[in-house]
């Protein structure tokens, strides 16, 4: 890893190389984890089952190779660049095509740009995908401050706000003066306030997590009240829905409150693995997506892999970043779903095992902008990871009206 | 332990860690990898590194468990089963004939460590100030999942389950008439048994309120004092709630890094109040410990989680008893029928008024409001605290 003493403002060529020892002590922690006793539940009630821990840690510390991931992300261009005083990484890969759409991808928790590497190639490449030279981008995926091989943050202020910014000062030494942004999970969070900011280029937003909850029923779920009156159907859906969401958040509360305290997650791979893996979709807590990931040992189609799934907590291990990463809960202290008035054109798909589908009436109200919006058939809060393909097409689809 | 043995006879205890455990956690203490500092000078993100810094150099260094192992040993323990699991128990006995039997609840993260400096002036009152009147023939049991208690592997031991079998202990004793006392969890459970009134419980005392969270916009908020409190609770269910709400809905989750890291573990239970945060943590940082909440005995307390393995069990109290107060939520509790005693100490979370203690239990037998102390109220001031004790139970002798 590169040392992080500058913060250059030049961009500097980043290449991951985890020490041996590191690996080492990895694997040397995992054998010698000291177990809980099994949960008096015979499903996922109290926590992730001891049953599922125990058998990713058993592979994750023997046949699990870190060096693929490493081999993979070395594969693609990294660099470093410092921006307001923090060292930024992030992926960029530039289309062969020339009128390529440049594209900023920001992830979220638990995840990290392992999230978005499946669609690289398919956004970047897209005739070797079906699609056609027309649908490129120009790809960047940076880790978000306190994440992955960005630098950790020293002082308060770096939430999602800040990250806008700092995303837009990328983009343009980037050499980027017309481009677009996409985010789920926290990503959503920055590129709202990104639409919000409308920095000078950014010619449109895409979230796979739409925050358009009018007031009166964010209050509602807020508060677990009863539903304001008059909702349609897919209204009063989406408010059941979110209702169950706001009963599997604690994981948030506790970051939003101590990150600090998290000392576990810094000390235990076990800890570190459950905690990241103990986050909700609509199916289930935890995401029934990872869940069943874990039992995948490959797929043809892009659908996650338990490789996939540890290469994110490994990255996460790695770099030591699970109190970091935890402390931008902290940081923020606005709302959730609620609709934050952004203005300009947004695009939005909703999954069906997002936290909530958003009703294309409120996303309407909540992006007076809405150059698109559709609903598709599978793929739930970890959409890029899920469902790349999908998620590529629907990045096309929604930006295709920007191109002309 | 023999299988002809009768699981509910009264076995004596003693306990003797192996010295591979002891070297165990020293070499995790010492290899912890520790996150990067705080961005706030004060506890507003959590337990800060220095203070854990400091108790893991503590820890390691100067720290000696066996001497807390002595001190357990010195005093009368056993394990019964009751109830399908193993309960654990300090039972020591008064000197004075008329003593009058009382068993006492510890709370999260507590154990029978925050109670012991209150053995000696409750059981052996004329060497404590008081008189042979006052004496109390004392039992302090383990919570289920906690310290040397078994760990129940079935559901529904929420404080109701161990209000049950806390009478089934006394009963066990051979004590027709005794009271009972809790803080914390511990006052959860006191709180059920005053409601259960088992045959024989003549009456409680209580030093945290528990029985008003739920009903807080049903108490008064007229006084400083009352608006005080109702900041308080406020306080404590937004900011001062996501221990509470992690281990009430997700204890296995975290209880892989409670059992897996021993300063993981301290760091837990060191985020409680914010009173106590700071009183422990100034013991560590700046040598000042608060009344009897020294470095040793914290660390005491915290070490045997951590060899008893007991901090997903523990947690799991939370996920029992949050599911009965779902259950209470539709059904609400009988009301206490045994006199009921409180003291308010400054420094609790929220520091009750007489009104509240009222509306929690009408024809309140006993209030006062002690002048120090706060949520570890008989660890911090074992003999203010015992002291309260002699005069909540004086008019049921």
């Amino acid at each position: 890893m590169t040392g992080t003493a500058a913060t250059a403002v030049e961009l500097r060529p980043f290449h991951v190389d985890i020490p041996q020892e590191a690996l080492e002590d990895l694997r040397r922690r995992i054998a010698a984890t000291q177990w809980p006793e099994k949960e008096t539940v015979p499903d996922n009630s109290q926590g992730v089952p001891l049953a599922t821990m125990q058998k990713l840690a058993r592979y994750w510390g023997t046949d699990y190779d870190w060096r693929r991931c490493e081999a993979k992300l070395n594969a693609l261009p990294q660099f470093i660049t410092g921006i307001d005083g923090l060292d930024i990484h992030f992926i960029n890969v530039r289309s062969q095509h020339e009128d390529a759409l440049p594209l900023v991808v920001n992830h979220g928790w638990p995840g990290s740009i392992i999230e978005q590497l499946k669609i690289i190639d398919r956004l970047t490449d897209p005739t070797a995908h079906g699609g056609s030279a027309e649908d490129a981008f120009d790809v960047v995926i940076p880790s978000m401050p306190g994440y992955g091989f960005s630098g950790k943050p020293t002082g308060t202020g770096w939430g999602p706000e800040r990250m806008g910014r700092a995303w837009a000062e990328l983009m343009k030494r980037l050499g980027y003066t017309r481009y677009v942004a996409q985010g789920g999970d926290w990503g959503a969070f920055v590129v709202d306030q990104m639409g919000l900011q409308a920095p000078e280029g950014l010619l449109a937003i895409h979230t796979n997590m739409p925050a358009t909850v009018p007031a009166d029923v964010d209050k509602a779920t807020l508060a677990g009240e009863p539903p304001p009156s008059g909702l349609s159907a897919e209204e009063r859906r989406a408010y059941e829905q979110l209702i169950r969401t706001y009963g599997q958040v604690e994981y948030a509360h506790m970051m939003a409150a101590r990150p600090q305290t998290l000392y576990g997650i810094a000390d235990s791979p076990v800890g570190l693995a459950a905690w990241l893996l103990d986050h909700n979709d609509a199916d289930a807590q935890p995401a029934a997506a990872v869940v069943s990931a874990l039992e995948r040992t490959e797929s043809a189609t892009g659908e996650l892999t338990r490789d996939e799934v540890l290469d994110n907590i490994t990255l996460y291990w790695l770099t030591n970043t699970g109190v970091s990463a935890s402390r931008l809960y902290w940081e923020y202290k606005g709302g959730f779903f609620n609709a934050k008035g952004v203005k300009i054109p947004v695009a939005v798909t909703v999954f069906p095992s997002e936290q909530y589908q958003a009703p294309r009436t409120w996303a309407e109200r909540a992006y007076p902008n809405l150059i698109y919006f559709n609903e598709v058939d599978r793929g739930g809060h970890f959409a890029a990871w899920e469902q790349p393909e999908l998620f590529s097409a629907e990045l096309r689809a929604a930006f295709r009206s920007l191109r002309t | 332990m023999s299988v002809t043995t009768d699981a509910t006879a009264i076995r004596p205890f003693h306990l003797e860690i192996p010295d591979e455990q002891l070297d165990d956690l020293r070499r995790r203490i010492a290899a912890t990898r520790w996150p990067t500092k705080e961005l706030v000078g004060d506890r507003s993100q959590g337990v800060q590194l220095a203070t854990m810094k400091e108790l893991a150099r503590y820890w390691t260094t100067e720290y000696d468990w066996r001497k807390c192992e002595a001190r357990l040993n010195a005093l009368p323990q056993f394990i019964t089963e009751i109830d399908g699991v193993d309960i654990h128990f300090i039972h020591v006995k008064s000197p004075h004939e008329d003593a009058l039997p009382l068993i006492m609840t510890h709370g999260w993260p507590g154990s029978v460590v925050e109670l012991l400096e209150t053995v000696g002036p409750l059981t052996d009152p004329t060497a404590h100030g008081g008189t042979h009147e006052e004496a109390f023939h004392l039992v302090l049991p383990s919570l289920p999942g906690y310290g040397f208690s078994g760990e129940p592997r079935e559901l529904g031991w929420d404080s109701g389950r161990v209000a049950q079998a806390w009478a089934e202990l006394m009963s066990r004793l051979g004590y027709r008439r005794y009271v009972a006392q809790g803080g914390d969890v511990g006052a959860a459970v006191t709180d059920v048994m005053a409601r259960q009134a088992p045959k024989g419980l003549l009456g409680v005392h209580i030093n945290l309120l528990t029985a008003v969270i739920g009903i807080t916009d049903q108490l008064p908020a007229e006084s400083e004092q009352e608006r005080a409190a109702h900041d308080a609770v406020n306080t404590f269910t937004t900011d001062g709630f996501a221990y509470f709400l992690e281990m009430a809905t997700r204890p296995q989750t975290i209880g892989y890094a409670l059992l897996d890291s021993p300063v993981a573990m301290a760091a837990w239970m060191l985020d409680h109040d914010t009173d106590s945060y700071y009183k422990i943590a100034g013991a560590f940082v700046d040598g000042k410990p608060t009344g009897n909440l020294t470095r040793e005995h914290i660390v005491d307390n915290v070490t045997l989680y951590w060899l008893t393995g007991t901090g997903a069990s523990a947690a799991r109290n939370y996920w029992e008893d949050g599911r009965a107060r779902a259950r209470l939520a539709v059904e609400p509790p009988p009301p206490a029928s045994v006199p009921v005693g409180f003291t308010t100490f400054p420094d609790e979370i929220w520091a009750s008024p007489r009104s509240w203690a009222e509306a929690a239990y009408p024809g309140l037998a006993y209030f006062n409001e002690a002048d120090k102390g706060g949520h570890f109220a008989a660890w911090e001031e074992p003999e203010l605290f015992s002291t309260e004790l002699r005069a909540a139970f004086r008019g049921l002798r």
